[in-house]
């Protein structure tokens, strides 16, 4: 490989990286506080009590303000398949092409369709129309993620195809839609939404709170949030383990990558902390606090399972495919591990300790705790990036597991200027969207603001 | 009927789909510097399309996907050779997603402006720059042996596509006049009716000369037969002029059909001038890339058919009632207008 090619590589990659980790941000509140919203117009449909109307509406404003920016990345990423991996495009599109098309088809229409009726059709819809609406938008977007999923999933772990003239071609469409990669990713995506959503209305409550601003109202938006975080948060900590087992079969360097694991062992320590330990030369931590036989566990499901090594995995790739490093950033995979881990088991907590102070009644004055679960609110979104960087950066060198590099898909005909240029433009377009969607997030969500801004626009004249 | 013919024409149905949808919300985002004359009114023109542009906006992403799925190929030389131009085009669509739900967020007449700026600016660029883009897939462009596109940004401007690029800005806009002229009352209604009849004339003229030379294209540089493609442009010049006529007899339900009408026929005139290639390769002709083999196998093009059949009837079901619950028109006192569209709307 020429050292120019590998920069264009490179500089794709980091693209790639940069939107589609910018485009989850918004992506999973999106999946989580729909429901949500859904749920508080719900009991307003059932009640009539105004409460929920106002909760329905000052949370609706946060949803939607968020829901642009994920709509308006969510293109950035199907563009750029074709813009930056031509290769890529036509080697995978038989397969991977579908799943994409479902979603714009099946999904997508769905969501934005019925979220602008939902928007605009307050007092255009009977009331029982007006709700379902917003819960046919919801599906939409647990759909999207489906179908998303479905085509990244045959990245990690292909299946249902064959290989003909040098291109993918999809045989089962059951088999790709059943991938058990897929389902377990899926499940795991749904939760992180659960997560974001209940996590943020826990916080935006106890903000609140702090103020000692409509107390009485954002006590039942805590209520409702703690019902779905705490599950949620326990469920996830299962289900993220079981996730790893399936990449222990699927993906096996993956998982000793994100283990540091350069010998195979049975049965397996668990490394909370190290340093150290790295690289091929330096494969021994100078420190290290581990939890015996956990891994074993974590990755086979028996406290007694083996774990093969980076070495052994290196030596078996290089015998299937031939010469070349099949290792994945070690360090980066390793902490990335760790951090989304760290940080499911603190969200946990947090959402344990508000429902202990909510039954004890002691919710509305633990101040401590409200700057806590403030906080708390970057949480998910540390996880949630550092969860994909793990998944992407531990399938290198590979773009799709065993078939395809990374460094052979990138676009021929695109130059390191064409790419300099579209990374420098999405960096400043991104960062001036976040800033902004920052700022209103805040202003729509702060308790200090005036009343009258706290509704939703209303339709036509007000918009 | 062969499923890989049948895809060429479904994704240039597609393209109409979010052309003729989306082509009179950016028209209404081109003239909202222009028409209205005060935030009032402003903000009544954002209402006739608030509803509906995402819904719009979604024909281009199932158009994008389903030209990765069905054409790999195509998506892959085109994407990559359009790159500059494309990250051009989402850059404006960002913007003007952005400003549809930043806009109202504060009274501040400068944040205000700044979105209705944005919007109005995205939906230019993106206009001019589809316009251009579909245009030289027909004109021809640098493509290698191995189907990668080998020009560079510039080859992407010559006199033809830089006028599809204008011809599809004016259409856009003369789209979205006739378009307001059907949702909006009172003096707004009678501004957007005026540029209608201005934006007819120039409208129908570029139309007219744009399409004329698209045949000469395809003749020329696509070694096709002046039939077929001279069916669908006359007929578009045919309902161009028809709009005009109908701008000026007052009869706006009409002259929106009709505006529509020529939009989705400038797509079917390049599509059927393309076929059976789907990108044109000059100078080497022999490069181009053909409907053939571009396409994807036989077994995800069943499926695919089986998933379009399923949801695209779906799809325009949904949307198609989400236009009536909008239908009323967009005015100081919130008329209701009778449940059919009106034949004949426009108070000016």
């Amino acid at each position: 490989m020429t050292p120019l090619a590998s920069t264009v590589v490179d500089l794709a990659r980091v693209q790639f990286a940069t939107t589609s980790l910018y485009h989850f941000l918004f992506v999973p509140l999106t999946l989580g506080l729909g429901p949500i919203v859904a749920t508080f117009q719900t009991l307003w449909y059932r009640t009539k009590d105004e409460k929920w109307l106002r909760l329905t509406r000052f949370f609706g404003t946060l949803f939607l303000i968020n829901f642009a920016i994920g709509v308006a990345t969510g293109l950035v990423q199907e563009f750029e398949f074709g813009m930056n991996w031509s290769v890529y495009s036509r080697f995978v599109g038989n397969v991977f092409g579908a799943p994409l098309a479902v979603e714009g088809l099946a999904a997508f229409a769905l969501e934005s369709t019925f979220l602008g009726l939902w928007i605009f059709g307050w007092d255009r819809l009977s009331p029982r129309l007006h709700l379902a609406t917003l819960w046919i938008a919801v599906v939409g977007t647990w759909l999207s993620a489906y179908f998303i999923l479905v085509a990244n999933s045959w990245m990690q772990h292909p299946v249902g195809y064959k290989i003909v003239d040098g291109e993918a071609q999809l045989t089962s469409a059951w088999a790709l839609l059943s991938n058990d990669f897929a389902l377990r990713a899926y499940l795991h995506t749904i939760l992180a939404g659960l997560i974001f959503g209940s996590i943020l209305v826990l916080g935006v409550a106890c903000w609140h709170f702090l103020r000692g601003h409509d107390v009485e109202l954002f006590r039942n938006a805590a209520k409702v949030a703690l019902i779905v975080a705490v599950p949620v948060t326990l469920l996830q900590l299962v289900v993220g383990n079981r996730f790893g087992e399936a990449v222990t079969s699927q993906q096996s360097m993956k998982i000793a990558a994100s283990e540091a694991q350069w010998d195979t062992c049975q049965p397996c320590s668990f490394s909370l902390f190290q340093i150290g330990g790295f690289s091929e030369d330096d494969q021994t931590p100078s420190f290290s606090i581990t939890i015996p036989r956990l891994l074993s566990y974590m990755a086979t499901g028996s406290f007694d399972g083996q774990v093969q090594g980076l070495t052994e995995l290196q030596r078996q790739e290089e015998r299937k495919y031939g010469r070349g490093n099949y290792m994945p950033n070690i360090r980066v995979i390793f902490w990335s591990m760790r951090v989304m881990a760290f940080a499911g088991v603190l969200m946990f907590l947090v959402a344990a300790l508000g429902a202990w102070l909510y039954w004890r009644k002691k919710l509305e004055r633990a101040r401590w705790f409200h700057w806590t679960a403030l906080v708390a609110i970057a949480l998910p979104y540390i996880a949630a990036s550092a969860g994909w960087i793990l998944t992407e950066m531990g399938r290198q060198p590979w773009i799709v597991q065993g078939l395809l590099k990374t460094s052979e898909a990138n676009s021929p005909s695109v130059s390191t200027t064409s790419l300099g240029i579209s990374l420098g433009v999405f960096i400043a377009l991104y960062v001036v969207l976040g800033v902004v969607d920052f700022v209103l997030m805040r202003r729509y969500a702060r308790p200090d603001r005036p009343a009258s801004q706290e509704e939703m626009p209303e339709p036509a004249v007000s918009y | 009927m062969d499923l890989q013919i049948f895809w060429f024409v479904l994704i240039a149905g597609l393209w109409s789909a979010y052309f003729l949808l989306e082509g009179f919300d950016f028209g209404v985002g081109m003239l909202l510097p222009f028409l209205p004359k005060d935030e009032r009114e402003r903000s009544q023109m954002f209402a006739t399309i608030g509803p509906v542009w995402d819904g719009n906006e979604v024909w281009l992403v199932i158009a994008g996907a389903a030209t990765f799925a069905a054409f790999p190929a195509w998506y892959g030389t085109m994407f990559s050779g359009f790159y500059l131009a494309l990250l051009l085009v989402l850059f404006f669509l960002i913007i003007r997603v952005v400003s549809f739900e930043w806009r109202d967020k504060s009274g501040s007449s400068r944040w205000r402006a700044v979105w209705m700026w944005a919007n109005a600016a995205g939906s230019f660029g993106a206009s001019l720059i589809w316009g251009i883009g579909l245009s030289n897939l027909l004109y021809g462009l640098p493509i290698d042996s191995n189907g990668d596109y080998s020009g560079t940004f510039w080859d992407l401007f010559s006199g033809y596509t830089v006028l599809g690029g204008v011809t599809i800005v004016l259409l856009f806009a003369f789209h979205g006049s006739t378009y307001l002229t059907v949702r909006t009352t009172g003096d707004l209604c009678a501004r957007a009716a005026a540029a209608a009849r201005r934006l007819s004339v120039v409208a129908a003229l570029v139309l007219a000369g744009f399409l004329s030379w698209t045949v000469a294209v395809a003749v020329d540089r696509n070694d096709k037969d002046v039939f077929p493609p001279i069916l669908p442009a006359a007929l578009a010049i045919a309902a161009v002029v028809l709009a005009l006529v109908f701008v000026f007899a007052r009869r706006s339900g009409w002259a929106f059909v009709m505006t529509a009408l020529a939009t989705v026929l400038w797509v079917a005139t390049v599509f059927t001038s393309l076929y059976p290639r789907v990108m044109v390769s000059s100078p080497d002709f022999g490069n181009s890339l053909t409907v053939d083999g571009a396409s994807s196998a036989h077994y995800t093009l069943v499926l695919m058919t089986v998933v379009a059949a399923i949801f695209v009837p779906l799809v325009l079901l949904y949307q198609g009632w989400t236009y009536h619950v909008f239908r009323a028109r967009v005015g100081g006192d919130e008329v209701e207008t009778p449940p059919l569209a009106p034949a004949s709307g426009g108070s000016g």
